[in-house]
This record gives C-alpha cells, structure tokens and sequence, in this order.
C-alpha cells in the first residue's frame, strides 16, 4: 500500500493509520471540560514558513480533569533534510545530534494515534496545526479532524475588557511572566507543550470565574 | 522513548526527602509515573473521611492547606508549599482521610503512585522512617496515635546488648608497611625497631599486598623452612582481607571470624586495590570492646589528677558521638552521661577534699542544680552546684562555712580546669549564698516561696531541679520535705510558675516560621533552648511540683510519670516527654556539629527532613502551654 503514493494518482487508497483517525471521530460525544481528553501540543521547526520548513520535533502531553500523567506524554524527533543552522540556537537539535530520530512519516503516523479525537491545545496553535497539515498534504491526505484551542487567543479573552488589546501579539514568553509560569524548558517541543498546559490550566481558571465555562467557549473552530 | 517531563519531575523529586534518599534510577522510574495536578485556590483534593486515594502528593508549586474539621469548626493544621508532601495516610494504614487537603493558592501538585513508590523503596528504612515521620507531623495530634510507638523508635529506650558492639573501632591509621621487593630480614628489622607484631607489604601504589606476623617469622624463618635472605612475598599471608574505614566492632569481629584472620587491612574503598590507609587487629578489636562506659567510670574512679579526668571526660564526648551517630536511644545515652558527669563530681570532690588535709568539720551534701540537675547535660555546659552543710553550733559556724567554702572553691575550679563553664550566674556552691546549712537553706527556701517575686522564680526553677552527687543523702531528702511543706501553703507559687513556664510563646509564629532572635550576636537563629526545651522544663516542674512529687528531676522521666498520675492526659504528657527527648538530642548533636552549646541553631543549615523533625516536636509544646493555662487559671492574671 505505502508503495503507491509514489505514483501520484488521482484516486489514493487512504492508509489504514489514517482511517482509524477518522473512524474515531465517529463515536465521540459532547463532553463537559472535565470529561475532555485535551492534548497540548507543540512543534519545533527549521523556521516560520509552512510549506518551505520542516519539522523537527513534536511534544505532547494529555490533560484529563487538570491533571498530566507523566507517562502519558507524546515526544518524538524527526529526520529531515532540511536543516537550517541558523535556528539552531533557538531549538538546540543538531542535524546529526545523539537524539534518536524518526521519519516524518512515523512521527505523523503515532501522531494521529496518540491525539485521538482529542481537543488539540497549543499556543498559536495555527501554525503549529498548519505544519502537521502540510505533512498530511505531503501524504495526500486530508487535514487534521481535531477541534483546536488557542491559548494566545484564550488568553486575550480572559483578560478584563479594558486591558484587553486586539493588536497585541502575547507570546508564551509574555504569558510565562504574566500568568508566573516557570520558563525552564523554554524552546523544546515537551517543555513548551507543558508550559503551555499549565498557562491553558491557568487561563481556564480565570475565565471560569463565574463557574459556568463550557467547552465551545474555548474552541476555535 | 525521551520523555522531557519526567526528567523534569526528577529534577524536582530528587531534592526532596524522601526521593533524596532514593537511588536516581529509582527516583526516575517513580517520575515517570507521577501525576501533574493543576489545583485552582481552593481546589480541594481530599477532604477527611474521604476513602484514600492510590497516590500522596507532593507540592511542586503554591500551596496546600491541610484542615482539621471539628463538630464547630474547621482548624488549619499546616501548609504545605514546594517539597513538601501531604496526604500520606494510605502509605500507612487503610483508613480514610483524617484531614481535608485544600489548595491555599493556585498550585500543582505531584501525585505519586503509591503502589510504584512501595517497589521501588522496597523497605529502605531511611525512607520509612521519614514517611512515618511526616505523617505523624501532620496527622492532628501525632500522640493519640496508636502508632506513636513505631513513631518515636529513636527516643525510646530500649536494652539493647548489641548497641555496645556499634561503635566505630578505632584502627591504627599509620601501619608498618614495607615494599614487596624487601627481604625478609629487612621486614623482621623494622618490625623488631617499632615493636609491632605485623608488617603489611605493600606494592609501588601503596596498595596491600600481604601481611607477615610473628608467627610466621616464627614458622617460616625460625624453623628454617625459608631463607632469611629471602624476599617477602615467600612468607607473606596473601591476598590481604580487607576492608573500609568507619566499620563497627561487630563488622570487624565478623570479618575476621569468618576470614579467619587476626589483621584487616583498612583500605580507602574497602578492597585490596586502593590504597593502605591503616590496619585493624585482633587486639584493636579487643580494646575498642573496652571502650565503653565500664572502662570510663573505672578510669575516672582511678584518676589521680583533674588533668587525667580531664582527657577520661573526653573520651566520654567522643563516646557521646557515636552513640548519636549511631541512633542509640537517648534515654539510654543520658543516662550514661548522667552517670559519667556524676562520677566526674565525685572524683574531683575526692581529690577536693584530700587537698584539704583535714576531714570536713560536718556532714555535708553536694548538690548539682540546672540540666545536670536534672540529669540532662549531655555537651559540657556551665555548672551549677550548691552545698549544704549539717547545722552546727553557732560558734562553729564560721569556721565549718569557711572549710566548705574552701573545699567548693577546689572543686569548682577543678570542675572549670575539666571543661565545665563557671556560671556565669555566680551560682555555684564556692559562692557564700549558695553554700549554707540545712536551716539557712530551709529559711531560703521557705523565702522563695512565700515571697514570690521574678528574681525568686528564677533561682527556684534552678533550685527545684537539683540532684544530690556527692554526701549526705538524708540532708537533702529533709530540705525536699521542707520545700514541699512550704509549697502546700502557697499556692500562688504555681500561678507564677505556670506564668513563667507559658511565657515564651509557641516557638512557630505563622505556621511554618521559626521564631528567631532579633538582635545580638545570635541574630536570626533559633534558640532552641529558650524556645523549645525550656517550656518544657518549665511546665514539667511546675505539674510535678503541684502533685507534691520529689525525687524526680529529669524532665522526660517527669512527665512520664504525670502520664502515669493522668490517665486522662496520657497521650499529651508522653508526647511532650518524647518531644523533649527528641529535642534535647537534636541540641546536641547541633552542638557536636558546632562544637559549642547546640543552643542557638542557624535555620539554613538545617535540612528539609530536620525543620520536619523540629517541627514536629513543637505541638506538643502548644499543647502544654494551654493545659498550664487552664489548669493554673493564667487568664485571669495576664
């Protein structure tokens, strides 16, 4: 099967990986906030472009009722041939570092396995869901099914409406500071997911001050 | 599979008991199975009476509030912040929650999973210990705990036989050695100049090779089996046995047993390729066999001068040490103290009173006052005596005072030249006020008592802790019936000893805070003495005193015996007795560490697990302080 899609035809047989992806979405039901399996995620990549960078890793953590187990954690490094020197320095993974490396197609393939139907979380999340977008346009499949959360625009909205300010650009080093988050970890795809689990814990319990959060008030799609 | 966040956790878990005491590749299983709970301020995580969880928790950031709920109203036992664990209940027992467990600020914790913590420790007894500690620190009243027993293991005594063969042995740390190219001659020659029964041979590393002895000069040479001219290794006993430094008597005794070996070699990690650092005999065995409380009051029995009583008393100190190192009950180790500081007085009064040329004019009775009064000076502390002296006739007075006077003068100064601090108080029996005869004594007392006033507090609190080492014991046992007749008549005494005893407050000020000093040369320390031991001392004078009891002065053996008279509040007195054991201990060993007093205790120095311990001791503190309270009816006079 994984043999055909290096012949471009018009109708791929969508893998196995992926229909089990799909077929979950199936069966899921409207759940409270506390019965929601949230997965924050984030990524680490050669740079800002969505179609011309690459992905080098990817870190998850699951959050169930405000609580993270520590062996329920997502994180994986991936081969790429693109490599570009000068972020580097921001996310520390050499080329050829000691790190056990992956494709990116087994990255994308336990992936999908580990988020499920879950709520995806991140900070910014669209740049981050657009990367593994184009890795599945790289696959000849369609886009991630997940509904999304954005802590950056969560955060805005739980700010009083007159601090609030549309134009400002909160980045997780700004929400670090204001929400008192520790930054140790700061630029590796797990340490960044886990901050910003903690900072969406912290953003939820401020905008549910009046006890009556739902989950749609938090999606973004 | 690299997973960040558990290296994270065990980044965390691995400064904090009890994980510190934990091996990492322990440590490191445990993180990678540990929960991350999010707690928004008041969040609770248990509540009592709630049926225990599958995992206890440790605070990784803000705070947990720990409450006790009563019929009327909800108390704050505790706050727990980063490193602290809570919610230990089901690693003890099957119970359910006694407390509720409440966020005080937005905060995360750790839950980690009992069932893996239990596999991983195993039975680390370290570990144990600190849990059990813990717990009992945080349960509401550690002493209504049936378990306050396996609790307080440390502080209670036991008779134990196999305590005297725990001390370290003490080796001799520069051995006769020769390199392995030596002849035989050249060994014998060496060992025949120093006297020594035994020669390590040694490679160019310093590392031991094999040891010769007598017998086998005798066995080998002698017998003419082997060339004189030889070389060393023909005779040498090899390979050597071996072992590290800091083994106890019982190891050593052990080893050689079943070496069959009269010589261990001591090398720097305990095998035969590292360096020779000293060597252990049979007679070296033998002789730290000896060095035990026998041997010291034999020899301060034997002293002939203060000088010699002065080393036996050291050897005493270092004795001290090993039996804290050790966790010898400290029941036990005063006890042995007591007893050695005891003989101490009596030897220099002895050698006192032979300096006097002339036999003392009257009866008399040598009192030791304060904390060896009480048979609780451990470290060398200031001395506090007192003389009494039979009545005499009036004309015979001056003279009898000043032959006691004189006496006390030699005892005190012998007393100072061994290592006991005058006091500074001035209250020592070579001053005129504090030696006098039974009916001087009697009318003081009797002053004290019906006058109350500070300065009298002060000097009977000293006075009523006194303990008879040397002379007469009827004078003594008259002048506590007197006091105590006195005593009847006043009650107003209690009122202002109760007052005294409660006047140092709880020595925590907001839940976690150390009350420190504030200014002086002890600046930002702890007393521990004024704000811990003291109160106890106090209150247990002053309860013993109002039943009307003489005769005991120590302050756990007080208060166990107020346990015996009040069923009603036995928990309360032997927590406080245990309290006190515990505390007294924790001084001294901060003195031995110090070497100084041990009574002003500098806070960072101590570990997470010590502040736990200190902590601890202090509720039963709090406790006393407003049983006095009641029972002496402070409100009405504060």
């Amino acid at each position: 099967m994984k043999f055909h899609w290096f012949f471009k035809k018009n109708k791929q047989p969508i893998p196995n990986y992926y229909k089990e992806y799909q077929k979950s979405f199936l069966k899921t039901n409207k759940l409270s906030i506390s019965n929601t399996r949230f997965v924050v995620f984030d990524t680490e990549t050669t740079g800002f472009s969505v179609k011309k960078d690459r992905v080098l890793s990817i870190g998850a953590i699951t959050l169930i009722n405000t609580t993270i187990k520590v062996n329920d954690t997502f994180e994986v490094f991936v081969k790429q041939a693109v490599f570009k020197a000068e972020t580097v320095p921001i996310h520390g993974i050499l080329k050829d570092g000691s790190i056990e490396k992956i494709t990116e197609l087994d990255a994308l393939k336990q992936f999908l396995k580990y988020i499920d139907t879950a709520v995806l979380v991140g900070h910014h999340i669209g740049f981050d869901v657009n990367m593994i977008n184009e890795i599945l346009k790289r696959n000849n499949l369609p886009k991630l099914l997940n509904k999304t959360v954005d802590t950056g625009y969560l955060y805005k909205k739980s700010k009083h409406s007159i601090y609030q300010n549309e134009e400002k650009h909160y980045t997780l080093d700004n929400l670090c500071d204001e929400l008192n988050i520790s930054k140790s970890d700061r630029h590796t795809a797990t340490g960044d997911a886990y901050i910003t689990a903690i900072a969406f814990l912290k953003i939820m319990t401020r905008l549910n001050k009046n006890n009556d959060l739902q989950l749609r008030d938090l999606l973004m799609n | 599979m690299k997973n960040s966040i558990a290296e994270r956790v065990f980044d965390f878990l691995k400064e904090y008991p009890p994980f510190n005491l934990l091996p990492k590749n322990k440590i490191l299983k445990i993180a990678t199975e540990v929960k991350i709970i999010y707690l928004e301020k008041g969040k609770v995580i248990f509540n009592g009476d709630d049926t225990i969880h599958n995992h206890f928790y440790m605070v990784r950031n803000g705070g947990i509030s720990l409450h006790k709920n009563t019929k009327d109203n909800k108390i704050l036992i505790d706050i727990c912040d980063g490193g602290d664990i809570f919610g230990l209940r089901p690693l003890i027992s099957k119970e359910n929650y006694l407390l509720d467990a409440i966020a005080n600020e937005e905060s995360i914790v750790y839950g980690i999973p009992i069932a893996i913590f239990e596999a991983e420790i195993e039975n680390n007894a370290k570990v144990n210990k600190y849990l059990i500690t813990s717990f009992a620190s945080k349960s509401f009243d550690p002493y209504t705990n049936e378990q306050s027993n396996n609790i307080f293991t440390d502080y209670i005594a036991k008779d134990n036989l196999a305590s005297t063969n725990l001390h370290a042995v003490n080796y001799t740390k520069k051995p006769l050695k020769c390199s392995i190219k030596s002849t035989i001659k050249e060994a014998a020659i060496k060992m025949s100049r120093k006297k020594i029964g035994c020669i390590v041979v040694v490679d160019t590393n310093a590392n031991p090779k094999g040891i010769i002895t007598n017998s086998d000069i005798k066995n080998k040479i002698a017998t003419g089996i082997v060339s004189i001219d030889a070389n060393v290794t023909e005779i040498m006993s090899s390979p050597v046995i071996t072992y590290t430094k800091n083994l106890t008597v019982l190891d050593a005794q052990l080893h050689m047993i079943k070496n069959k070996v009269g010589h261990l070699c001591i090398t720097e990690d305990g095998t035969s390729n590292s360096k020779l650092i000293g060597i252990l005999t049979n007679h070296d065995v033998l002789a730290s066999l000896g060095n035990n409380p026998t041997v010291i009051l034999k020899e301060i029995q034997r002293a002939k001068r203060t000088r010699e009583i002065r080393k036996i008393r050291n050897k005493a100190n270092l004795l001290l040490k090993s039996y804290l190192e050790q966790n010898i009950p400290l029941a036990h180790i005063s006890k042995i103290i007591s007893e050695i500081n005891d003989s101490v007085t009596i030897r220099v009064i002895e050698l006192s009173l032979k300096k006097m040329n002339i036999a003392p004019p009257a009866k008399f009775s040598w009192l030791a006052l304060g904390s060896q009064g009480r048979k609780e000076q451990l470290l060398y502390t200031d001395q506090d005596n007192a003389l009494i002296f039979e009545d005499v006739a009036e004309n015979k007075y001056e003279e009898t005072k000043q032959y006691f006077l004189k006496m006390a003068g030699y005892v005190t100064k012998s007393l100072h030249k061994i290592g006991y601090e005058y006091c500074p108080a001035e209250m020592m029996a070579s001053n005129p006020k504090w030696c006098l005869s039974l009916s001087e004594w009697k009318n003081q007392f009797n002053d004290w008592i019906i006058n109350v006033n500070d300065e009298g507090i002060l000097l009977s609190s000293i006075f009523f802790d006194y303990n008879r080492v040397y002379g007469d014991f009827l004078m003594a046992k008259e002048l506590s019936e007197s006091i105590f007749k006195s005593l009847n008549k006043r009650d107003l005494l209690f009122t202002f000893l109760a007052k005294e005893a409660i006047a140092s407050p709880s020595p925590l000020s907001f839940f976690k805070q150390f009350l420190v000093e504030n200014n002086g040369e002890q600046k930002d320390t702890f007393n521990i003495k004024r704000r811990a031991l003291m109160p106890l001392i106090n209150a247990a004078r002053l309860l013993i005193l109002s039943k009307n009891i003489s005769g005991i002065s120590n302050t756990a053996q007080r208060f166990e015996r107020l346990a015996e008279l009040e069923p009603q509040n036995k928990e309360l007195f032997q927590s406080c007795a245990y309290a006190f054991k515990a505390l007294l201990k924790f001084k001294t060993k901060q003195g031995i560490l110090h070497n100084n007093s041990g009574t002003f205790i500098q806070l960072e120095s101590l570990t997470k697990e010590e502040k736990l311990k200190l902590k601890r001791c202090f509720k039963p503190i709090r406790e006393i302080q407003e049983v006095l309270s009641v029972r002496f009816n402070l409100s009405n006079i504060r």
